[in-house]
């Protein structure tokens, strides 16, 4: 079965590379030009995927982070998403993983509601960030924190890794998520 | 009115001559019209000469040019004639603040034609109208493609007719196709379609699920003209340029997994849509008369076995190229229905579905 591991090839040199999930192709494509803009000593390199498992017949780099996009206003991208986590290692858990949730600014378009995805992130123990992606600014600064977490993920920043940022991820999240 | 030789040879003609009704109509219709194209529309009408056009100052205040023009309109001996083909310039001008309809006539088969006589059929047009309404200004103005574009204005057998809330009739004679202005004051459209059609020799009329703004995109819709270069006022990008997805200029840090399921989806699009611009319409509307069916077995829907009753309207800017850009964009998976993709083909955008 085709499920991605997160330590299962070489890292390559001085290079982090991120997969991005979802369906609207559209703004996944916009995400990643916002994030190849930034200055960063690393190379990146930006994989987007509508859905799991990927292509086997196409080699590709380690996968040092996947962020799952999910529309708010698109039940269809969540379902997506759901059925995408299932081809996904255990270990990539480890901090490997983001959720990204768009679409929250427009309330009334919104079809998936925001505790659906608060759920799904703590059923998977993995950070969710929100951002409205079609908005410039907001994609520009998602965009800076996407480019930090993935070196981070990818070992380029010395003496923090990808379990360190989850584990300070958490213990800043909303006490509340524990009632869910 | 008689007026006296004595009167022309004083060259004195007091702005009473005009009706008051008739100047203030004059004011309205010219007071629509935004400075910016009032030039353009006054040059269009071709009343006013170029001459007497000059000697009116167009900086000053709107109100103040308006009072000058329209006592220039007097000074000539504007008829309401005249300003309803005022009216019917503003409107060309203004096409898309109407919603237009589309009527298709027909004829018995095997029924000769003669050769369309534009004068016969205004003619014709007028008596049939004015012979059933006593009251009604109709006004006629020629366009292209041998187009005639018509102005009613609606009176009863006791009121005159109210020039603010007209009828407006395109009618392009070589075809059966009539385009017509929706208007509130719908108990007179039988009677103008009846009108229509006999002046113009058909037998019959029907009014197609057809409506939009864009009276160019019917046009387009109606007369099969959508699938070449169609001149929209909003598209300045050329045709390939203006691709599906945001796949140009791409980076090479950036890897499309799926990219051959991203291709599928391009060419199932073209293949749909084709290249060309898509005629614009603002909605579909979709009343469902059909019994619900569901994948899960029971729920309270499924056992009935009336139709459900359901209205979906799509709208949008630009329907057709919003459903154009679905598939690329990862929202709908391609194909789409083609009860969607169909509306140019058929040239509806208003569905009645029932059960087989």
């Amino acid at each position: 079965m085709s499920v991605l591991r997160p330590l299962d090839k070489l890292p390559g040199l001085n290079t982090a590379t991120i997969l991005l999930v979802g369906t609207e192709d559209a703004l996944l494509q916009q995400l990643a030009d916002a994030m190849l803009k930034e200055d960063c000593a690393s190379e990146l390199k930006v994989h987007l995927a509508k859905s799991l498992p990927l292509p086997s017949s196409v080699t590709r780099p380690r996968i040092d982070l996947i962020m799952f996009v999910v529309n708010l206003h698109s039940k269809y991208s969540l379902r997506n998403v759901e059925e995408s986590l299932h081809h996904v290692d255990a270990t990539f858990f480890l901090g490997k993983v983001g959720f990204l949730a768009t679409g929250a600014g427009r309330e009334s378009h919104c079809s998936v509601h925001r505790n659906t995805v608060v759920k799904l992130a703590h059923t998977y123990r993995s950070p969710l960030l929100f951002c409205d992606l079609e908005v410039e600014g907001f994609r520009a600064t998602m965009a800076q924190r996407l480019v930090r977490m993935l070196q981070i993920c990818a070992g380029h920043v010395p003496g923090l890794s990808a379990l360190n940022l989850l584990s300070l991820l958490r213990s800043s999240e909303n006490p509340s998520l524990e009632d869910l | 009115m008689q007026r006296s030789s004595q009167e022309f040879s004083r060259g004195h003609i007091s702005a009473k001559e005009m009706d008051e009704t008739v100047a203030e109509f004059f004011k309205r219709t010219i007071l629509k019209i935004p400075m910016a194209e009032m030039m353009t529309i006054l040059k269009a009408w071709d009343f006013l000469s170029e001459n007497q056009l000059q000697t009116v100052n167009f900086r000053q205040r709107k109100e103040s040019l308006v009072q000058d023009l329209v006592l220039l309109c007097e000074k000539k001996r504007a008829s309401l004639n005249d300003a309803a083909i005022l009216d019917i310039v503003y409107t060309q001008f203004h096409r898309h603040q109407k919603v237009w309809d589309v009527f298709r006539m027909s004829r018995e088969p095997g029924e000769d034609i003669d050769l369309f006589d534009m004068e016969q059929f205004k003619r014709s047009f007028k008596k049939i109208l004015q012979r059933a309404l006593k009251n009604v200004t109709i006004s006629f103005r020629d366009a292209e493609e041998n187009a005639v574009w018509i102005r009613i204005a609606w009176g009863s057998q006791y009121r005159k007719p109210n020039q603010y809330r007209p009828v407006y009739v395109v009618y392009y004679s070589q075809t059966p196709y009539a385009f017509t202005s929706s208007s509130q004051l719908r108990s007179n459209i039988p009677l103008l379609g009846q009108a229509l059609t006999i002046a113009s020799k058909h037998h019959q009329i029907m009014k197609m699920d057809l409506r939009s703004r864009y009276l160019d995109s019917l046009k387009a819709i109606v007369f099969k003209q959508y699938n070449q270069t169609f001149e929209t006022h909003n598209s300045t990008t050329p045709l390939h340029e203006r691709s599906l997805g945001l796949d140009i200029n791409m980076d090479s840090r950036i890897i499309h997994e799926n990219r051959i399921e991203k291709e599928r989806v391009q060419r199932v699009t073209q293949e749909t849509f084709g290249y060309y611009p898509q005629p614009r319409l603002e909605f579909a509307q979709y009343k469902l008369e059909t019994k619900f069916k569901s994948d899960l077995n029971g729920g309270i829907l499924a056992e009935r076995e009336e139709p459900l009753r359901c209205l979906i309207k799509f709208s949008s800017p630009h329907l057709l190229e919003a459903l154009k850009a679905l598939a690329p964009a990862g929202i709908a998976d391609a194909p789409l229905s083609p009860l969607l993709t169909c509306i140019p083909n058929k040239g509806m955008n208003y569905f009645k579905i029932r059960d087989k």
